[in-house]
């Protein structure tokens, strides 16, 4: 629409342009002096025009880009304050994807540096006791000792079960840590796609200097480039950034089960 | 009792699926979105489903839509596990029918409460 508008335009301007050169030449050999330079005036505006139209068409596409990018910025001081854009958010997001990952390393290496030493000993003390044992089956311990290695053996049973109660409690820990993978990745998700949405408008942005030489009407521009990005009524939002600082967003789990009950769970 | 658990990230799939077997649930299968999960829910005899919000295709709440839609589904308890955490979106679940929500990230404790939480209201 846009290419044959331009095209049009420019085939308008030619054949202006020829009408008037074949008047002007006339005009020029007829010494008729004012006409001309009236004619010659014509041409200037219509070229004019065409510039005009030209930077209007540029300067509407980089409007819509910006639009697009959801940027609110105040542009009246230098440098532009910028309030919220998507680009602030992607931003904020990756954050978001760096504090989770960090956090989600430390616990687990915290939990696994806490759950060492406890195999360690519990590896140790059944070592020194299988020794014993040996001993004990080939008859090699004195009486008194036997009740030494008794007690011994009662007192790793308990270690063995508090050890390896705490050891599951902290592989489960572990296992649960991973699930940041899911949110980050939920997050990442999101920033991909706006990623995606700023090669359009910036290819969108291209496509439009480009044709700037030749114009179109603004008016065909318009229904392209004021498309309203749809979305899904069911699609999630995906994990809140800075949940306790919004008031449509619960904190945690505890604000779940309020709200649940406020509606009669 | 036989349990789906719908995410479409294989690693909360797996987190999930080793609580249930802490908490002595061992029959578990797993779906990737809403899609995959609603025709295993009508053609296997499962007792429960755990299912996250956002996915692509269908989604845990258009999953538990259809659900609630089906004569025979309509009482399955559904547990949500999901990231989303707006006060709407938790209004909307609980109009839809869903017997729990819990927020990511979650302890163990939190999901082994609410599991327990719904079947006692059922078997209650």
């Amino acid at each position: 629409m846009d290419v044959n508008n331009s095209r049009h335009d420019k085939q308008q301007f030619r054949e202006q342009l020829e009408t008037c050169s074949k008047q002007l030449v006339a005009n020029l050999q007829d010494n008729n002096f004012e006409s001309a330079s009236e004619l010659i005036h014509e041409l200037v505006e219509s070229r004019d025009r065409h510039i005009f139209q030209s930077v209007g068409k540029l300067t509407r596409g980089l409007h819509d880009a910006i639009v697009n990018f959801q940027v609110d910025a105040d542009l009246s001081v230098t440098p532009p304050d910028i309030a919220k854009s998507e680009m602030s958010d992607a931003s904020e997001r990756l954050n978001y994807v760096m504090d989770l990952t960090q956090q989600a390393a430390d616990k687990t290496m915290d939990k696994v540096e806490a759950a060492a030493p406890i195999a360690m000993s519990l590896r140790e003390e059944a070592s020194l006791l299988t020794n014993d044992w040996h001993k004990l089956k080939k008859r090699e311990i004195p009486k008194e000792e036997f009740n030494d290695l008794y007690n011994r053996m009662g007192i790793f049973l308990d270690h063995m079960d508090s050890g390896t109660h705490s050891l599951s409690g902290m592989l489960q820990e572990i296992i649960l840590e991973q699930g940041y993978q899911d949110l980050t990745g939920q997050v990442l998700k999101k920033v991909i796609g706006l990623i995606s949405e700023v090669e359009y408008e910036l290819v969108n942005l291209m496509r439009i200097a480009g044709e700037v030489e030749t114009v179109a009407g603004l008016s065909d521009q318009e229904t392209k480039s004021s498309k309203q990005k749809k979305k899904n009524q069911y699609e999630g939002e995906g994990p809140q950034m800075n949940a306790d600082q919004k008031s449509n967003v619960v904190a945690n789990q505890d604000d779940v089960d309020d709200l649940l009950s406020s509606l009669g769970f | 009792m036989k349990i789906l658990i719908v995410d479409d990230f294989s690693t909360m799939r797996r987190i999930i699926k080793n609580l249930l077997r802490d908490l002595g649930f061992t029959n578990t299968q797993e779906a990737d979105d809403g899609n995959t999960a609603l025709p295993m829910l009508k053609n296997g005899d499962f007792d429960f489903l755990v299912t996250d919000w956002n996915m692509p295709g269908m989604t845990g709440i258009e999953l538990l839509k259809e659900l609630r839609k089906d004569s025979r589904l309509a009482t399955l308890p559904v547990l949500m596990v999901t990231a989303e955490a707006k006060r709407d979106q938790i209004v909307e679940a609980a109009q839809a029918g869903v017997n729990g929500y819990v927020v990511k990230p979650f302890t163990a404790q939190v999901l082994k409460e609410k599991i327990e939480k719904i079947f006692e209201r059922v078997d209650g």
